[in-house]
């Protein structure tokens, strides 16, 4: 670590906030198109004027939107992002009822997910060109241009109604042991891996045909080197950086399989939530969840970019 | 005029077989979409209903057809809406530079940020859902893409010396984009569109097959898959077929436009 590394490293941490701060505006700006007011719009057409009157001000709806925003980015920062309109009960404990689950959903995702791409994206960039390749990548295409619900479906309808191999509901209440939850989580997990290894394997290819196609990766294969020693020795150190960037781009693909993938087999996590909150548009729900979700994505871009920065060997001299 | 291969031109079959399908749809529909046709609900294909009938007993043919107008023509809408925005503001970045450029490159990025369906979601819980706000979300969350892509492309051709020469010669923005950028990046921009089409219906049909996009008795893809799924449990054709024609609309478009690029790419070596 050094003085060139730490200026880059507080440049993107610097930049990620802004992103943030920006996304935030835009998410309540997003929120607040509505024409009219949300507080009739909640009390209904009976309501009484005294009604309207005191929830607006409970809402903050009589200050300037300007001030509600940052009342609003104040509450997200301190940990308190308000009250479901809906329910009367704080986003927080909603959200920390959901998130348990949706980690889990997420870690076990990310463990299928991560190594099978980083192999079959190596893999296809070593032999770029050949038959194998071609393959992965029509399947790829296939896989990443047909809807989510698509896949859940079509492996709903092999695997749990036509074999009878997996349970097609994806939660059941009560304890159950590990091999149990395997079996419940693995339709779900197999849709968002399908649809992750498709994304990350085809920037992990990209990102390594570019360092293979330069010049001294040519040195090397003219020197004699192998495939194998190619690849580990000389391309995959400068690669790396853009190889966990692509890792973290995908996520933001992942996420819409997420939303669908939670919605199709009932899954009590994060994402339903967000859906089930904007069918009911229970508004400081919606917002408490986008802002969740951008900001965990945002948190990986940024810890990939440091990686990418620490793992660049120009920036290791000195 | 490139010959196109045998996938290519399979492709295009496909994509111009469905857009026949969305403009003829009212004429070649065997049944009227909202007709109760039959008292047997998700049944199976035959000779009467080729793809079978819905969940109330209506012909899926007819349903999938029609459907084929609010996916194809909204998608087509709000990617067009998408394209004009993004290239419009990238060529003003990309040719005046300075704060514009900064300011709308910085705010479109952190609009990239935010995922599609999210953003979606988003809107849609404060505004409700019906087409004219389908269309404009689906245009505005992908107008950052086509922004970023042309600003590009027209960055580095903005570096030629024909546009030195033109600007030299004291001629205007608007002339610099309209007669010396733009007719350049044309191919670029044609394989964006077709790349940011395929987005914009996986959106659009994900909204719908969560009961947020286009609502009932209007029914694009996305909510036939919807209003049937309960028939996936045995494997009822209605549910299939509606994602399958998504699926074959999108891989077509997708196989296009990789036809396309690749044809690009060999001529970049010649």
């Amino acid at each position: 670590m050094n003085a060139a590394m730490l200026r880059l490293i507080a440049l993107r941490l610097a930049l990620g906030a802004l992103t943030l701060f920006i996304v935030a505006a835009l998410v309540f700006t997003a929120t607040e198109l509505l024409p009219g007011d949300v507080a009739e719009a909640l009390l209904g057409q009976s309501a009484t004027p005294a009604a309207v009157a005191g929830l607006r001000a409970a809402l903050h709806l009589d200050q300037p939107s300007w001030w509600r925003f940052c009342l609003w980015l104040g509450g997200l920062l301190g940990g308190d992002p308000g009250v479901s309109l809906v329910n009367r009960l704080p986003v927080v404990v909603l959200i920390g009822n959901r998130l348990p689950n949706s980690l889990k959903l997420a870690s076990i995702t990310a463990s299928v997910t991560v190594p099978l791409a980083l192999l079959l994206g190596i893999t296809t960039a070593m032999w770029r060109g050949s038959r194998y390749d071609r393959m992965v990548g029509m399947a790829i295409i296939g896989i990443v241009s047909v809807p989510e619900f698509l896949i859940a479906s079509l492996a709903v309808l092999v695997f749990a109604v036509k074999l009878r191999w997996l349970p097609a509901l994806a939660f059941r209440a009560g304890p159950q042991d590990f091999w149990a939850m395997m079996r419940l989580l693995a339709i779900p997990v197999g849709t968002l891996a399908l649809v992750g290894i498709g994304q990350m394997s085809r920037m992990t290819r990209a990102a390594l045909v570019t360092v293979l196609e330069s010049s001294y990766v040519e040195m090397a294969r003219l020197k004699g080197a192998g495939p194998l020693r190619i690849v580990l020795i000389h391309a995959l150190p400068n690669a790396l950086g853009p190889i966990v960037n692509a890792i973290a781009l995908s996520t933001s693909f992942l996420l819409g399989g997420v939303i669908i993938v939670e919605t199709i087999f009932n899954y009590p996590g994060l994402a339903k939530l967000m859906v089930d909150a904007v069918s009911t548009r229970d508004l400081p729900l919606v917002q408490a969840c986008a802002m969740l979700f951008c900001a965990a994505y945002l948190a990986l871009v940024l810890v990939a970019d440091v990686v990418a920065i620490l793992s660049n060997p120009r920036l290791r001299q000195r | 005029m490139r010959r196109l291969s045998p996938i290519s031109m399979a492709a295009l079959a496909v994509v111009v077989a469905w857009a026949l399908a969305a403009v003829l749809a009212p004429w070649i529909a065997p049944f009227p979409p909202g007709r109760i046709v039959t008292r047997d609900s998700l049944a199976d294909l035959s000779f009467r209903f080729p793809l079978g009938t819905d969940y109330l007993g209506r012909d899926m043919l007819s349903r999938v057809l029609f459907g084929a107008r609010y996916t194809l023509g909204i998608a087509a809408l709000s990617t067009s809406l998408a394209c004009l925005m993004g290239v419009t503001l990238g060529l003003t970045a990309a040719a005046r530079g300075g704060w514009f450029d900064m300011a709308a490159s910085r705010i479109l990025d952190a609009m990239i940020s935010v995922p599609s369906l999210l953003a979606a979601l988003v809107v849609v819980s404060s505004l409700g859902s019906s087409i004219p706000v389908l269309i404009a979300v689906a245009a505005v969350i992908y107008t950052p893409g086509a922004y970023r892509l042309s600003r590009a492309i027209a960055v580095n051709i903005n570096a030629m010396d024909f546009v030195a020469v033109a600007r030299a010669r004291g001629e205007g923005t608007l002339y610099l984009i309209a007669a010396e950028i733009l007719p350049n990046m044309i191919l670029p921009v044609l394989t964006d569109f077709g790349l940011r089409f395929v987005f914009v219906v996986l959106l659009l049909t994900g909204m719908s097959f969560l009961g947020l996009g286009i609502q009932p008795p209007n029914a694009d893809w996305g909510t036939l898959v919807r209003e049937n799924v309960e028939g996936l449990s045995f494997g009822a054709p209605a549910v299939i077929t509606p994602a399958l024609a998504i699926a074959t609309l999108t891989i077509a478009v997708n196989a296009l436009i990789d036809s396309v690029a690749t044809g690009r790419r060999d001529d970049d070596i010649r």
